[in-house]
């Protein structure tokens, strides 16, 4: 059961009206190593993982929905109201087409999400590197997205989505030495 | 503490047509170092934990866009 | 049928600070899966959830529910279908 919050984890604002770096943004929609991709990854692995790491995989897995609206949030704003012309000279026409302003869970070049971007092995410890690799990739893509936009306000919100990948990777390796070390073992001698 | 960003020079060749970028930059966030987090660690105040994304200045990863490294790198 | 609610500087501030405060517990959380034996932490932890159940319910009564399914109280009529939507402020 999840309960939905009516509200963002953190805030979005964004200083103008950019339809091109919401083409961009959407690469952390629905792209491979999107936010999409790490909250059904997370949640998807979790129902085979040892019990110990559960727990951590259902609430990064939640967290990671509460990403995925902050970052429809950004696509919404910067292309809300914008005409079909400006959205096609964004490289947004063909979106556009499909689409109308919908949101769509495709990546900046277009391409549908696939459940080929994630998997779950059924081996932990291949499972959790996994995990750390598709934080370190998202911390990379919004390294990239920061790069591109001159937009503070929307620099602020993706330097706090950066961070948290860097959270969660620091959470994922904790887990991976949760399941090797032999710190538990001590009780059982 | 560790750097977050390290450096590596290119090869430049006389062929290359774009401007050449002598000094590229990568980044080494905190999590690559820190292990197992201790206990009791120092804490952001609320509000400034939530500003920087984590509530704990060992794991705290500024990212100030590439330009900021090309700044650097001038001063090199 | 939705209605427009009335947002003020008031909403905005309340809201970040019910941010903040989650915020915290969000981390604290992450942390304890990892460190179910860290006393300190299930303290602070145990702090501000009680912190945030008094914000949130001075939001609440302003602005109305912000969960459904019942862990919120409605007003009459029923206020969760009102906007804004977290996307929309």
């Amino acid at each position: 059961m999840w309960i939905y919050e009516k509200k963002l984890q953190y805030p979005v604002r964004v200083c103008k009206c950019d339809p091109k770096m919401a083409k961009f943004l959407l690469e952390q929609y629905g792209g491979a190593d999107g936010e999409l991709a790490a909250a059904l990854r997370y949640l998807n692995q979790r129902y085979t993982i040892p019990n110990k790491v559960i727990g951590l995989l259902t609430d990064i897995g939640t967290e990671e929905f509460a990403h995925l609206e902050m970052i429809a949030t950004m696509v919404y704003k910067l292309t809300k109201d914008a005409s079909p012309e400006e959205l096609e000279a964004a490289g947004l026409g063909a979106h556009f087409a499909n689409h109308d302003s919908a949101l769509f869970y495709s990546n900046a070049a277009g391409v549908p999400w696939t459940a080929t971007y994630i998997q779950a092995k059924g081996d932990p410890i291949a499972d959790l590197y996994e995990d750390i690799a598709a934080e370190e990739k998202a911390r990379a893509t919004y390294q990239w997205l920061i790069d591109m936009t001159d937009d503070p306000d929307l620099q602020d919100s993706l330097k706090f989505l950066r961070e948290r990948e860097v959270v969660h990777s620091q959470r994922f390796r904790e887990a991976v030495e949760i399941l090797k070390e032999e710190r538990d073992r001590k009780k059982i001698f | 503490m560790h750097s977050q960003f390290k450096a590596w020079k290119t090869y430049v060749s006389p062929f290359d047509p774009c401007p050449p970028v002598f000094v590229k930059w990568y980044s080494t966030p905190p999590q690559l170092y820190l292990g197992f987090q201790p206990p009791d660690l120092p804490q952001f105040s609320p509000f400034e934990a939530f500003r920087r994304g984590v509530l704990w200045p060992v794991l705290y990863s500024p990212y100030e866009g590439r330009k900021a490294h090309n700044e650097m790198r001038d001063y090199e | 049928m939705s209605e427009q609610r009335k947002i003020d500087e008031r909403y905005y501030k309340l809201l970040e600070e019910i941010q903040a405060l989650d915020f915290v517990l969000v981390e604290l959380n992450l942390y304890l899966d990892t460190h179910k034996g860290d006393v300190q932490a299930v303290k602070q932890y145990n702090q501000f959830t009680e912190k945030r159940w008094k914000l949130v319910h001075e939001f609440e009564s302003c602005y109305g529910p912000l969960m459904n399914f019942g862990h919120s109280f409605s007003g009459f009529p029923w206020q969760w279908t009102d906007t804004p939507w977290p996307w929309q402020v």
